[in-house]
């Protein structure tokens, strides 16, 4: 597959090469002097594509949603001081939310490093807590080895990025080009078969299980589509009640009987309340996060759980689990399923009708409900129209960080996995408008939606016009509150109300804001309106920056207030706000 | 070094109530540049403590060095650390040598104690009974060698200390588990 191994070459081919013969077809990028000579490469071949961003920073979202919505690593350029430390948000989101990148930074020569030269910063020093693992490539030679195990170790085990620092000289020096194929690391071989005992022990848990849940996290979208596939089947087998977190939404489709929503501190009663109540928790792929515990010494107070993750730090980090299965979720799904099937295991019928009996109850609370008026478009309502116009599309959509954010995931339902792109772990206001460059460059027919919050998307905003550039008819829906609503509605449950600095004054006309970068704007203004501009916005071949002007006080419920459990969730607008101020004691105000 | 070890959530982890241990971790890295770096930032990263670290290439050829780190923290933290590490690219193995037990621990101290009369011959005879060995003198000045247990060196450090003690270098602790078997690599 790879080239002959005696042939020499400069770096920068090297790196070319190395690309090409990972499958990489398009890397997103911007130049700068220490990586001149790859951008000279670049220039001078065409199986990899280049997209030139407007800041780094939207390079590496762009790279994220390219390898969230495809399962393939995103490929980052950037030359070294300013280029690498602007990519750090990208990389730290991406180690937040395990997704792969190899992010290729410029460096100095080699004989300046430490030299405090022009544009040099400790690249490898600044991304080591920030990446899975980083490189500083000092001998050309080592260049193929280093970027092939970059690929291996972004992708293998535990999603993340990975940085290549290369000097500017080694990008110059001639060196030996290796193909990918004679690549063995030799520490890094993570376990993704599971332990046969731990199977066994946890179908036996399972098939014993009265009030059951599975608990499912981006681990399995990670994991790949088989993955998602492998749940579903399972869940059929088992007719278990299934809810996700944020990032996992997708693998179980929303349309299911079986899908009871997305739990956590934005997710539904019903949700919550089963998490709360059931007596086997079978977690797969996701990490206890503390957005989905709550109240840690009151999280599901009666449950076993099973913990099914390949990260084994995973395991016992912030939820003590019964027992834990170490290994890839397809591949412990498959084996669930196959031992299961082989035990022939019947489940407790009569305990899981009952459980499903409390279930509709707490479903019949109807968690998300909201009241919809008649002269402004509740942002919920907004989203409602939104999936109800886009539905039976190609549709992948992308967020921004705030309210928003969770009502597109209360609201937008998600059938099939790899279509959701959001910042979960880092929660990085501007994440969502360059990660739909990404995706829609990796499927140039689909309808990529990034739903967006008016502060947010001003944050990287500047890659509208990269969009443009490339024709990538990306649409831009904000809704546009006019507040940092997430922030605001904080301030008013927390602080009395004290709306410090969370009003958006003097935000720009996106209509001509639209224009100026060559895209089209688009206003809604009344609910009556609403229909026909997404139609339109559907309709246009070209970026377009949605300006949906919503309520700007609506709060987002259900919530569970900080240092709370999941059975002391806040339910809808119609709790007064003395009551919600009470909700957060004061231990709870010093949390985040 | 003295973090304090939290763990990582702000939320209330009932570990706080737990016994704090001290275990000595031996960690095997492919001795790649800034592979230190990344085990100490690990710790300091994650508020886990350091309560002596040691490092040194033991396999030239094969660019493998060991370290060796005592922490402490309690159960689930250092269940965490060690599973952190573990997850680290460039780190082939780690082992938790208290939880396997038994195993031995010895450092080496250089001390260096100054003075005349009744108390350097006083020093001479305690350094004699902890079999420390005498490397540099001076007619007014010693530097004992000294290896053993840490409780070993704290204790003849502490008896040297009215005895015109000046300075001491320690290099921290060396662990091995005891028996024929090595660490898997
Ligand atoms: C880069 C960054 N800075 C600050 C925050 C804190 N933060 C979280 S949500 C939010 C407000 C978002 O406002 P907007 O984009 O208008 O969305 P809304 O909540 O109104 O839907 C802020 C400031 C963040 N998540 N990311």
């Amino acid at each position: 597959m790879a080239g002959r191994s005696d042939e020499q070459m400069t770096g920068a081919e090297i790196i070319l090469k190395a690309l090409a013969d990972q499958g990489v077809e398009h890397i997103f990028g911007y130049p700068g002097g220490a990586v001149l000579p790859i951008y000279d490469e670049i220039f001078q071949q065409d199986k990899v594509k280049h997209i030139l961003v407007r800041h780094e920073q939207g390079a590496t979202h762009a790279a994220e949603g390219y390898a969230r919505s495809t399962g393939k690593p995103g490929v980052v350029l950037v030359t070294s001081g300013p280029g690498a430390t602007n990519a750090v948000t990208g990389l730290t989101d991406a180690l937040m939310d395990s997704i792969p990148l190899v992010c290729i930074t410029g460096q100095v020569p080699t004989h300046l490093i430490g030299n405090d030269a022009f544009q040099e910063c400790d690249t490898v020093g600044i991304t080591r807590p920030c990446t899975k693992h980083n490189y500083l490539v000092k001998n050309v030679n080592d260049l193929a080895r280093i970027l092939h195990e970059a690929f291996y170790v972004a992708t293998n085990g535990r999603p993340g990025p990975v940085v290549v620092d290369v000097p500017k000289d080694v990008q110059f020096a001639k060196g030996t080009y290796v193909g990918p194929s004679n690549i063995q690391h030799k520490t890094y071989r993570p376990k993704v078969k599971p332990d046969q005992n731990a199977v066994r022990a946890a179908i036996d848990m399972i098939a014993g299980a009265k009030r059951p849940i599975f608990y499912t996290g981006g681990g399995v979208i990670n994991s790949g589509p088989a993955a998602s596939k492998l749940l579903r089947e399972f869940v059929k087998l088992t007719g278990f009640p299934v809810t996700s977190t944020l990032m996992g939404l997708g693998a179980f489709p929303a349309s299911d009987k079986r899908w009871v929503g997305m739990l956590g501190m934005h997710g539904t009663y019903e949700a919550n309340m089963a998490m709360h109540g059931c007596d086997v928790m079978i977690n797969i792929g996701a990490r206890f996060d503390d957005r989905i515990t709550g109240r840690v010494d009151a999280f599901s107070p009666h449950s076993r759980k099973i913990h099914v993750d390949i990260d084994p730090s995973s395991v016992n980090k912030n939820v003590r689990v019964d027992l834990p299965v170490i290994g890839d979720c397809a591949h412990v799904l498959e084996d669930f399923i196959r031992v299961w099937k082989a035990k022939q295991n019947q489940v407790d019928k009569a305990a899981l009708a009952q459980w499903w009996k409390q279930i509709d109850q707490w479903r019949a609370k109807d968690s998300l409900k909201y009241k919809p008026r008649k002269e402004v478009i509740m942002p919920q309502y907004a989203i409602e129209r939104l999936y109800a116009l886009t539905r039976g599309k190609d549709v992948y959509i992308t967020t921004e960080v705030g309210q928003h954010q969770m009502w597109a995931a209360q609201f937008f339902k998600f059938e099939e996995p790899n279509r959701w792109m959001t910042s979960g772990g880092l929660g990085t206001m501007g994440y969502g408008l360059p990660a739909t460059i990404g995706v829609q460059m990796a499927h140039p027919k689909s309808l990529v939606i990034d739903i967006a919050g008016d502060a947010s998307v001003l944050m990287t905003m500047q890659e509208i016009s990269t969009a443009v550039q490339y024709r990538l008819p990306v649409k831009i829906f904000i809704l546009n509150n006019q507040y940092m609503g997430m922030v605001r509605q904080w301030q008013q449950l927390l602080h009395g109300n004290r709306l410090s600095e969370s009003y958006s004054e003097a935000l720009p006309d996106f209509v001509k804001l639209a224009e100026a970068y060559g895209a089209v704007g688009m206003r809604a203004e009344k609910p009556a309106e609403l229909d026909g501009a997404i139609k339109a916005m559907i309709e246009v071949n070209w970026p377009v920056i949605f300006d949906c002007r919503v309520a700007s006080l609506a709060n987002c419920f259900p919530m569970i207030p900080s240092g709370k459990a999941h059975n002391e969730m806040l339910l809808g607008e119609d709790v007064p706000d003395e009551e919600i101020e009470k909700a957060i004691g004061a231990e709870g105000k010093v949390l985040v | 070094m003295n973090m304090q070890a939290q763990p990582a959530s702000a939320y209330f982890l009932d570990d706080r109530k737990q016994a704090i241990e001290t275990h000595t971790l031996c960690i095997v890295v492919d001795n790649e540049p800034g592979v230190l770096a990344r085990v100490i930032g690990l710790f300091s990263g994650r508020g886990y403590n350091i309560d002596s670290l040691t490092v040194s290439e033991t396999e030239h050829e094969a660019h493998v060095s060991r370290i060796t780190i005592v922490t402490s923290g309690t159960r689930n933290v250092i269940e965490q650390i060690r599973t952190q590490l573990d997850r680290m690219v460039p780190v082939h193995s780690v082992a938790d040598l208290t939880v396997q037990g038994n195993a031995i621990e010895r450092e080496l101290a250089l001390i260096k104690v100054a003075g005349k009369g009744e108390k350097r011959m006083e020093a001479l005879r305690l350094a004699d009974a902890f079999r420390a060995r005498v490397i540099d003198a001076t007619t007014e000045s010693f530097v004992f060698e000294l290896t053993g247990k840490t409780s070993k060196v704290d204790q003849f450090i502490s008896l040297m200390q009215p005895l015109g003690l000046v300075e001491v270098s320690r290099t921290g602790i060396a662990a091995i588990s005891r028996g024929p078997e090595g660490m898997k690599i």
